[in-house]
């Protein structure tokens, strides 16, 4: 009696787990799907963590470039290792010609993550997002059609901003607005 | 109180002038291991990027002959242009020709110069300047145009604001101002939208241990060699050495900003 009252409990148990590991399996996947843009053969893909370990990265990256670029822009000292341009080059992805694919891009390794908590990145509104020093970082058309499109290389919407912050920037017609008054 | 315990310190005991003689020396001795990196970098030309942070040891200079810069020679623009990225702009779609020209980022530029009286013609590069006392240093609201330790004369884009103050400031009109957003830019010279930038003397190259700017290297390349960049605090090295034979002015002298660059011939 008791053991047939038990077999549904026990289904819905094993149900119950088996989709928890359904949901902590997807997550794994898309952590490493985010966590996932060491270039393969790069220095980074040598190393077991990045210049600090990989959870201090994450939270304080932000604070390591910054004292960085001071002590490079007023003291000179390139050659440290939490340098902007040491990110790119270890970091930017590479396509099935090996031409690096800028690191700002949608769903790249800066871009992915800044996107997905909706902040803003400057960094690469003068910086290089590629990590060939004598190149410049438009990358996305090969020479030969850099000529044919000259427009789209200049109207670069999706490489640089989130598309969120795009639409707050858009200022309401004149209808919208006159009828937000009056409410 | 406060003038009690002040009180032993102006009275001079008589071990502090040992001590204030062994400081001293202390501080002689960090000098000269700061400038023996260098001294080995200049003689073995091994170029490798600097750790310590650049001290007032030296400043860099330059003096221009303007007797060897020939008429139409443009190499150490073009060069400079190259180094720095600037031939990367983009000209905005619907701007006129010669807007753009005026409006475009331009480190450095030929100038022809025409005596009236007796119609002599004089050619000269002409470029930020890197004075002591900069101008553009004291207007800036940010603080962003400094003067580095080593005399050169710079922007720090990360706190600039772009309100040009410093481009009014400046008597040689030697800094440019982006206008529009920069798709192509180099790593070794980042450039953005609404900052002013000026010739920093190939700074880039500087901090990785090589001693020439990309214009002075075209120019001795072109055969002209009027340009010569160096230490301007180094008694015997070649821009004094330059300084000591010919006769060199600055470009409005009556300023008193004691600029970094020279000119001869003028």
């Amino acid at each position: 009696m008791t053991e047939t009252k038990l077999t549904p409990l026990w289904r819905i148990a094993v149900g119950i787990s088996l989709a928890l590991l359904v949901l902590v399996g997807g997550g794994t996947v898309h952590a490493e799907a985010i966590g996932g843009f060491v270039v393969p053969g790069s220095k980074a893909a040598t190393l077991d963590q990045c210049v600090e370990p990989t959870s201090e990265m994450r939270h304080y990256h932000m604070e390591y470039i910054r004292h960085q670029r001071n002590t490079t822009v007023y003291n000179g000292i390139r050659h440290t290792k939490f340098s902007l341009s040491g990110c790119v080059s270890c970091h930017a992805a590479h396509d099935a010609q090996g031409t690096p694919i800028p690191i700002n891009g949608k769903g790249q390794f800066c871009n992915a993550c800044h996107e997905k908590a909706a902040v803003t990145l400057n960094c690469f509104d003068c910086h290089a997002t590629v990590p060939t020093g004598e190149s410049w970082n438009q990358v996305m058309n090969p020479p030969p059609s850099t000529s044919a499109q000259p427009a789209a290389s200049l109207d670069r919407p999706a490489l640089d901003r989130p598309a969120l912050g795009r639409e707050l920037a858009q200022v309401p017609d004149m209808a919208e607005q006159e009828e937000f008054q009056k409410r | 109180m406060s003038e009690h315990k002040q009180q032993p310190d102006l009275k001079q005991s008589p071990e502090q002038p040992a001590r204030r003689d062994f400081v001293a020396k202390a501080a002689a001795g960090v000098a000269t291991a700061v400038i023996a990196p260098g001294v080995i970098l200049h003689t073995a030309a091994v170029a490798a990027p600097r750790t310590t942070p650049v001290t007032d040891i030296k400043r860099w200079g330059m003096l221009i002959d303007t007797a060897k810069c020939a008429d139409g020679c443009t190499a150490c623009v073009e060069a400079c242009e190259h180094e720095n990225g600037l031939d990367l702009q983009d000209e905005p779609e619907g701007v006129k020709p010669l807007k753009w020209d005026n409006q475009r980022a331009t480190w450095i530029r030929k100038v022809k110069i025409r005596d009236n009286m007796s119609g002599r013609m004089t050619n000269l590069p002409l470029m930020c300047q890197h004075c002591e006392h900069p101008p553009c240093v004291n207007v800036c609201p940010t603080g962003a145009s400094f003067k580095r330790a080593d005399g050169i004369v710079m922007v720090d884009r990360h706190t600039c604001i772009g309100c040009r103050y410093c481009m009014m400031a400046c008597p040689y009109k030697a800094r440019s101002f982006i206008h529009e957003q920069v798709v192509k830019k180099l790593t070794r010279a980042p450039r953005g939208q609404g900052c002013v930038e000026s010739c920093n003397l190939c700074v880039h190259r500087l901090d990785n241990g090589e001693e020439n700017t990309a214009c002075a290297e075209a120019c001795q390349q072109s055969g002209h060699g009027a340009i010569i960049f160096g230490d301007l605090n180094a008694p015997h090295g070649p821009l004094r050495e330059a300084l000591r034979e010919v006769d060199s002015r600055q470009i409005r002298e009556d300023l008193e900003l004691n600029t970094g660059v020279r000119y001869a011939g003028i």
